[in-house]
């Protein structure tokens, strides 16, 4: 069926960007499946300062509405969360998240690598990463923990990215599934669905 | 990064158990993971075992790793809108039926959350009506904290939280510049008095009428985190102020019934049943 080799075994998905990635997570969230399965954790960089208004923007357009989570929140299937602003995002054995306030990660907190290594480490083979536009190298090494454990990764086509800088560092270490344009991520999701009912 | 599994985890705790007494167990697996593989990765050890080695044979380098494991960063007014709320209204509700206040930061890392309210309280000409206790699990950190100063670097950042927060001066009136680092005017913390306490093994040993935890129960998990609430609320006078990290809740809690929420977007409570 379809493009993807797709199959129900997943439980998550991660999905970072930085510099140029609004217009483009907007778009997916928009086109996502109505009642989609899987949790969907963004972490996307925003101002550190500023705790409200970005959660309110994705929501607009999204087919769900964008939650930021408690620390040890329980994740729920087909729940879409963000990291909060000025912690780090991780995902706990268990199910559940937990924020931290350690150091910055590639001068980023929420920092992606950090959301993407703990997913991998809790869902293995059954997590999917997605990377989008952005202008510096986080994210790279929380893909290559995905891949590494056996999970899907997929980067926005740099061609189409506003700065390019993170999906071409996550092609640089790893080899990643899929390349895709936002609108093929669109299409990749609404297939994955599918396999859920 | 090291590929930790949870069996070296384990170990690594009971060891640290046994040999020190403290009780790193509960500590949420996620960050406590990511701090060993940091202690690794900084101190080039190839495996736990080796990390083990040096703990059992070396104290001084125990308590550098107490310090590397438990996160010590902060900033001085973080959320400025929160500390606008204690200036205007938890306070000013604390005096309205009191004629003293006794604060407790419990987990205080390098005192950023201590000088901030240390500042506060001058700016609310309310200091000599104020004890405050600072406490830390970590030595090494509780020793720099009392030195009263933060990195120059972090000034930055510091003053932009100060200039939301709404102070009455300019930050750089408490501070004077020396060797790279900002050293705020000791007078300011005359009335607080900095003590060494570990939140999971300590027992509780004041009442207060507010009691200051951000984001320091993030890194527990759930069964600690409710032990720890336990001796909080324990630590409050009734109808004391419980307050939490802006991205915290108690609503999983078993004691959440004994308290109620004064601002939710801040994350404070009062606390209401003993």
């Amino acid at each position: 069926m379809g493009k993807f080799n797709l199959s129900n075994k997943y439980k998550a998905i991660t999905i970072g960007g930085s510099a140029g990635s609004f217009q483009g997570i907007t778009k997916i969230l928009s086109k996502l499946p109505k009642g989609m399965s899987l949790p969907i954790v963004l972490c996307l960089h925003r101002l550190k300062h500023v705790r409200n208004g970005f959660v309110e923007a994705l929501s607009i357009k999204s087919t769900k509405p964008v939650v930021e989570p408690y620390d040890k929140e329980s994740i729920k299937r087909g729940n879409i969360y963000l990291a909060p602003s000025n912690y780090h995002l991780s995902v706990e054995l268990g199910n559940k998240f937990s924020l931290s306030t350690e150091e910055m990660i590639n001068n980023s907190r929420p920092a992606i690598d950090i959301t993407m290594e703990t997913a991998a480490y809790t869902y293995n083979q059954k997590l999917i990463g997605i990377l989008l536009s952005g202008a510096n190298k986080d994210g790279a090494k929380g893909m290559k923990a995905i891949k590494d454990r056996g999970g899907l990764t997929i980067v926005q086509d740099p061609s189409e990215c506003m700065i390019n800088t993170m999906p071409q560092a996550a092609l640089d270490i790893t080899d990643i599934d899929y390349i895709l344009k936002i609108e093929e991520i669109v299409e990749f999701l609404n297939e994955l669905d599918k396999y859920y009912h | 990064m090291h590929n930790i599994e949870i069996t070296d985890l384990r170990k690594l705790t009971e060891f640290i158990q046994n040999k020190y007494g403290y009780d790193f167990t509960n500590y949420a697996m996620s960050s406590f993971r990511r701090r060993i593989g940091r202690v690794l990765e900084l101190n080039k050890f190839p495996s736990i075992d080796h990390l083990i080695k040096k703990i059992s044979s070396d104290a001084e380098f125990f308590e550098e790793f107490v310090s590397e494991i438990t996160v010590n960063v902060t900033e001085m007014f973080r959320d400025p809108s929160f500390w606008r709320e204690v200036r205007d209204h938890i306070i000013p509700n604390i005096l309205l039926n009191h004629q003293s206040i006794n604060i407790w930061h419990a987990g205080c890392s390098s005192g950023e959350e201590v000088f901030s309210m240390a500042i506060l309280l001058r700016e609310m000409g309310i200091e000599d009506k104020v004890k405050i206790i600072a406490t830390d699990i970590d030595k090494s950190i509780l020793s720099k904290a009392k030195r009263l100063s933060v990195p120059i670097k972090n000034m930055d950042l510091n003053e932009k939280n100060y200039i939301r927060f709404q102070g009455s001066e300019n930050l750089s009136k408490y501070y004077t510049e020396q060797n790279g680092r900002a050293v705020l005017d000791t007078s300011l913390v005359e009335n607080v008095s900095f003590r060494e306490h570990d939140l999971v093994k300590g027992i509780v040993f004041n009442k207060f009428d507010l009691v200051l935890c951000r984001n320091v129960m993030i890194y527990f998990n759930q069964i600690l985190q409710n032990d720890v609430l336990k001796k909080l609320h324990e630590s409050l006078f009734r109808y004391g102020y419980l307050i939490i990290g802006s991205k915290e809740s108690l609503i999983w809690c078993e004691i959440a019934n004994k308290f109620i929420v004064v601002n939710n977007e801040e994350k404070i409570y009062k606390k209401i049943k003993d």
